[in-house]
């Protein structure tokens, strides 16, 4: 646990020193905070409900944007330059590098949800807001952004180009995003059935509903931890 | 710390990078890696920081397997990669501290340990600045600060001194005989002169499997053969003198030098010295000698000899 402490921490201070963790709050409040109080036609005021359904539904394709740029670099760059060998030949495993990765860009994410908590106090304010709804709504964006962390890492670990980790993460996104959905309407029977359930909105609109289902929270911790897997697999392997 | 490399076997693809390689280097030991581009040195030394696991085979460092106990063999190993991979978008100081608590060193002696590699490296002006922004040499002072760092038993460079300046390679090999004279080294190189000055024994591989190995005199001395002199005649003419040594009993060959009007490479019959039979030469024919020389053949012959 140490070992995978001092990988995330040092991560960190590279999202920050590099101005990458900035820019994403930055723009990711702007973004989220735009479509929540301004945008006409969707923004809480016009909707005239106290609810942070319009935030979460930007959240989630804001993160799905920024995500796969969080990621790109983590294995792909160390790859590129060869301080993975310089990594990797230090005590610590595959496995703890994968974690300490992951762990860096989720803490990222986590921060920059944690900042738009003021939005949530402020709505609470100018009405009954549900918070139960609020709380799992966080929940579920949390757990969206780690099974897209998690993919995006294994992207990046398995090319040492990071724009085709990027675009890789993105195609990847978008199965589990909208593809699967779509399919899933072609389709009939025990096929429709299984695509259903992978399609990721779905599962995140139960999540955001309020509604804590075991399917779900199991549906996006298999996506984590399989993309970990493959992620320590392809290192592992040790080639480009 | 001892490292005992048993039969290990790597291929890359249809290709063996390493075949059924095996040695041993003791405590103390600085351990010279030789041979010719591809032929194992880096894949032995990533198979024995625990990078790349061979396919047959085990290499035990301290008694430990590196595929048994692989986080406690790398702790006692500090490893500076071929072309030195570092973070450079890093501060040197906060480099070193991050690979300084990887390797575990307690947080109470970090900042001493940081402070004293900084001192020992020569990057004392250096160490706020970003990585990127050093030097090709400064970069390579900072590789091997980190494979310092921790104080290890066992140090593996690969290829230390690329990139320096005459200078630089001169201090970092004074290091490394200093650093090698309680830890087991092993350092490879292109440089032959570099091995020869740095270390107590060579290794030389080719295709995967080890083709001499000792001391760099014992090497020399394998490769020698027969006796071979270079001489300057005087006082005679160039091809009488030519022919008297021909007719000498001991001499073997006798060429041209290229660099002298009178100056000769001769070479003795197996077993023999022709010094003595020269000097008699030319005290009954009156010429003197300006020089006498034997022709030490170097390492680099040795090299080309056992690659080739």
């Amino acid at each position: 646990m140490k070992q995978i402490w001092i990988l995330t921490k040092k991560e960190l201070n590279s999202y920050f020193d590099s101005l990458m963790a900035y820019i994403l709050i930055i723009v990711f409040l702007g973004l989220s905070g735009f479509f929540t109080w301004l945008y006409g036609g969707s923004d809480i005021f016009y909707i005239n409900r106290a609810t942070l359904e319009p935030f979460f539904g930007v959240a989630y394709w804001t993160l799905f944007i920024f995500i796969p740029a969080l990621t790109m670099k983590q294995i792909a760059e160390e790859r590129k330059t060869g301080t993975i060998e310089m990594l990797l030949t230090k005590p610590v495993s595959d496995w703890q590098v994968v974690k300490g990765k992951f762990l860096a860009t989720f803490i990222l994410i986590a921060i920059t949800l944690a900042l738009t908590l003021p939005y949530y106090i402020t709505i609470s304010f100018l009405g009954p807001i549900d918070h139960g709804a609020a709380i799992t709504g966080y929940l579920g964006l949390l757990l969206m952004s780690a099974a897209y962390i998690s993919l995006g890492i294994f992207a990046s670990s398995i090319t040492s180009n990071q724009i085709v980790a990027f675009l890789l993460t993105l195609i990847l996104g978008i199965f589990f995003q909208i593809l699967f959905g779509i399919m899933a309407s072609a389709f009939s029977g025990t096929t429709a059935n299984i695509l259903t359930y992978l399609d990721m909105r779905t599962h995140y609109e139960n999540i955001i509903r309020g509604v804590i289902d075991s399917k779900d929270i199991i549906y996006f911790l298999s996506i984590i931890l399989a993309g970990l897997v493959a992620s320590e697999v392809s290192l592992l392997k040790r080639q480009i | 710390m001892d490292i005992l490399v048993e039969n290990i076997t790597k291929s890359y693809g249809s290709q063996k990078a390493l075949d059924n390689l095996s040695f041993k280097v003791k405590t103390g030991e600085i351990l010279g890696f030789l041979g010719p581009n591809g032929a194992g040195k880096t894949t032995t030394m990533k198979a024995i920081t625990c990078f790349l696991s061979p396919e047959q085979g085990d290499i035990k460092v301290g008694g430990r397997s590196v595929r048994e106990k692989p986080d406690e063999v790398k702790k006692d190993i500090g490893y500076l990669p071929e072309n030195n991979p570092l973070y450079l978008d890093m501060p040197v100081i906060d480099y070193l501290a991050f690979v300084g608590e990887l390797q575990g060193v307690p947080k109470e002696k970090l900042k001493d340990r940081i402070k004293l590699m900084i001192k020992v490296c020569g990057l004392t002006k250096e160490k706020h600045k970003k990585i990127g922004e050093l030097s090709k040499g400064y970069r390579q002072r900072v590789g091997l600060a980190q494979a310092l760092i921790h104080d290890p038993a066992v140090l593996i460079l690969d290829e230390p001194t690329t990139g320096l300046d005459p200078n630089q390679i001169i201090e970092i090999r004074e290091l490394i005989k200093e650093i090698g004279k309680e830890k087991t080294v092993i350092l490879s190189s292109h440089i032959l002169a570099e091995v020869e000055a740095t270390c107590d024994r060579v290794v030389i591989i080719n295709n995967g499997k080890i083709v001499a190995d000792g001391t760099p005199e014992q090497l020399r001395q394998k490769a020698q053969g027969n006796e071979s002199l270079k001489v300057g005649i005087e006082g005679g003419e160039k091809n009488d003198v030519y022919t008297a040594l021909n007719e000498l009993s001991p001499v073997a060959v006798v060429d041209f030098a290229d660099d002298g009007d009178n100056t000769f490479i001769v070479e003795s019959k197996p077993g023999m010295s022709s010094a003595k039979a020269i000097f008699d030469l030319c005290v009954e024919k009156g010429w003197y000698l300006t020089q006498l020389t034997p022709q030490e053949k170097n390492l680099e012959d040795v090299f080309r000899e056992l690659t080739n």
